[in-house]
């Protein structure tokens, strides 16, 4: 999931009965699957907190290029290279639409970017942590991109229009990026003794930070509560996890590859899997900054923003100016 | 001259390796995301090109290789690039203007090479030409907007385009190589390449409001494997790593 | 902070020659480079043949107070929707 702990405002979910008119209509508009669009009034805190999750959402794809980005160098070939390179594209122009759908609720995107550098807004935990091999690449892809899809189909239905719709065009090309990561995982594993061995050591770094990107249990959290009845989350973060390990773990079995939990097991009861919680120690230390990469990942974003400055105001002095040339021939 | 047409090759297809590779350094990185995803669509367009030349050197040279085996396992002083594409990214500005630079010669290259004697060197051109035209119009657009700008991206494309200059004309010297398949129809002339370029980077420089520089020096030494500069051999070191490290492993 | 390339909002024509169609926003410092970027960020996937930018903020839109007066009197004109006519079954497709 791209978008974490993202809090909500307000102390609970209201009851219809408690709002004020104009709340209530908002509110069974939603309930009534009805789109909510840029001009509607919506009730402030709908609109903080869209502004948070997707700018989260977005942040986590734009710093989510540079992970996969460190092995665009060095893939080991020509057709794993354009493979790469147009997959790490395409996570910039996810970010994008993203940053565009947030910007229809009155935020700019360069507002979106200083609180992205000035460390006031978040991305995704997963992205601070290392990729050191190029099976990396694979479970980066198989995993991290397919917690990214569980959260992001569900999505595609959320009450705000702007971001539904971000979000079905990215659903629709990131069908690709999962793909993409389990045949490389599938390469590895078949491969030399190397080769599987990195694909197993990539399994097990990635394993637990993965489960990660669905947050902490929020069965009781008012804030997700409240994000439900809105529509701008569709599951809880433990459903979605029990999803997730009930489709990977197989998939794991299949590479012949072993998961990192001793504990992991199919439980016929339940009808899914039973497994160890990740180290929610860790998860906080990361999110509070102290992840292996948070310091780079931020200073490769900051670097880039600042070296790019003098890029952005020329193109815009030339445009006025060609403007201006224009007005005065008129 | 057997070997001619491998070589030629080999020059088209380390041309759009390498300046595809330096391109792609930029994912992630750019100054605006427009320009993000720019960049990574012209890196892709000159990959997808390496992969078509490359394949067809390979399948010249009848020996058994790959393109991948072309473009991993061999060493510095088999590469046939020009010095320019290999020369580090240094800021956006530098980059862009190197682009243009190579794409303006690109462009008229592939269009003589759509009428090549060559029927498959024909058909690589006729798919490629229609990218680098693109290629063109984009980094010659930003390049002019860049001189104009501001007088901080006029001063720094006037320093990129002095830093460059003397590696374009690289480009248009000619060998042995160069002969052989202009007679045999399958190259075209690179003398009458030559001024289409000069004609395009003069307009473009102009309304730039940048300075062509007078001095026509011209480093060479890339696109005849005689003396490569001493950074392509650490973009190898890179690039070439996995297939290194691990001979023989499937990827 | 300097000053943000304004906002465009890009209108691609598909293959099969449907009317443009809004796909998106970006942005760019004018016009013609607000059609370059859009060919780079929106047809990356062979999406289009022909593309529109508008600056967003020349967009004028209906409000969505309208939405009863300027959409409801419409719903009451069945008679524009072929399905308002019965044909006999043995007439065919018509």
């Amino acid at each position: 999931m791209y978008a974490q702990l993202v809090k909500s405002s307000g102390k609970g979910v209201k009851s219809l009965e408690e709002m004020d008119p104009q709340e209530r209509a908002f509110q069974q508009r939603i309930d009534a699957g009805d789109k909510i669009e840029p001009k509607d009034w919506m009730p402030d805190g709908y609109r903080k907190n869209l502004i948070r999750q997707i700018g989260q959402h977005a942040h986590s794809e734009i710093v989510g290029q540079l992970p996969e980005g460190n092995w665009i160098t060095r893939a080991p070939t020509l057709e794993r290279k354009a493979i790469l390179l147009a997959k790490v594209q395409d996570e910039a122009g996810h970010g994008l639409y993203l940053y565009c759908a947030a910007e229809t609720l009155g935020v700019t995107r360069d507002e979106l970017f200083e609180m992205l550098n000035n460390g006031k807004m978040k991305y995704s935990s997963i992205f601070n942590y290392p990729t050191l091999t190029w099976a990396d690449m694979g479970a980066v892809g198989w995993l991290v991109d397919g917690a990214a899809i569980m959260n992001q189909v569900p999505l595609q239905r959320t009450s705000y229009g702007p971001y539904a719709r971000a979000m079905i065009r990215i659903c629709k090309e990131e069908s690709f990026h999962q793909r993409q990561g389990f045949d490389i995982m599938m390469k590895m594993a078949n491969g030399s003794e190397a080769q599987k061995k990195m694909a197993q050591d990539a399994l097990n770094r990635f394993w637990f930070p993965s489960l990660m990107m669905f947050g902490p249990s929020d069965k009781e959290s008012v804030h997700s509560a409240q994000s439900m009845a809105w529509k701008i989350k569709m599951n809880t973060n433990d459903e979605l996890r029990q999803k997730f390990v009930d489709q990977t773990a197989p998939q794991a079995e299949y590479l012949g590859l072993t998961v990192p939990d001793e504990t992991l097991r199919w439980n016929e009861e339940k009808g899914g899997y039973d497994f160890a919680e990740p180290d929610w120690n860790e998860f906080f230390d990361v999110i509070k900054g102290n992840g292996p990469c948070n310091t780079d990942r931020l200073n490769a974003r900051r670097k880039a923003w600042d070296e790019g400055a003098w890029v952005r105001e020329a193109m815009l002095a030339h445009a006025e100016k060609k403007r201006a040339a224009k007005l005065a021939a008129e | 001259m057997p070997d001619a047409l491998f070589e030629y090759l080999l020059r088209l297809g380390d041309n759009t390796l390498v300046l595809g590779h330096r391109i792609s350094e930029w994912c992630g990185k750019a100054p605006i995301l427009e320009e993000d995803i720019a960049l990574a669509n012209t890196a892709l367009d000159l990959m997808g090109q390496t992969q078509l030349w490359l394949g067809l050197a390979a399948e010249v040279e009848s020996k058994g290789r790959s393109a991948d085996d072309l473009a991993f396992l061999r060493d510095v002083w088999d590469f046939r690039n020009v010095l320019m594409v290999e020369r580090p990214n240094g800021d956006f500005g530098h980059t862009i203007m190197r682009q243009f630079l190579f794409d303006a010669f690109h462009l008229p290259l592939l269009d003589g090479l759509q009428n090549s004697s060559d029927q498959r060197v024909a058909e690589i051109a006729e798919k490629s030409v229609k990218e680098a035209s693109y290629h063109l119009e984009r980094s010659a657009d930003t390049v002019i907007a860049l001189g104009d700008g501001t007088e901080e991206s006029h001063r720094r494309m006037q320093s990129a385009l002095d830093l460059l200059w003397p590696f374009s004309g690289e480009m248009f010297l000619t060998d042995a190589v160069d002969d052989a398949l202009l007679v045999s129809g399958i190259a075209p002339d690179l003398s009458q390449i030559k001024p289409i370029w000069s004609k395009t980077v003069e307009k473009t420089l102009r309304e730039a409001t940048l300075t062509t520089p007078e001095d026509d020096f011209a480093h060479s030494g890339g696109k005849t494997g005689r003396q490569h500069t001493e950074d392509l051999g650490h973009m190898l070191a890179q690039m070439q790593w996995l297939q290194r490290a691990y001979p023989g492993a499937s990827w | 902070m300097s000053k943000e390339w304004p906002l465009w909002e890009v209108f691609i024509r598909g293959q099969h020659g449907l009317s443009h169609r809004h796909v998106g926003s970006l942005h760019a410092p004018d016009a013609e480079m607000a059609i370059k970027n859009a060919r780079d960020v929106y047809t990356r996937r062979n999406e289009g043949v022909s593309i529109w930018v508008v600056e967003a903020e020349r967009i004028a839109a209906s409000s969505p107070g309208d939405k009863g007066p300027f959409y409801d009197p419409a719903n009451s004109k069945v008679y524009r929707h072929p399905t308002f006519f019965d044909i006999p079954d043995e007439i065919g497709a018509m």
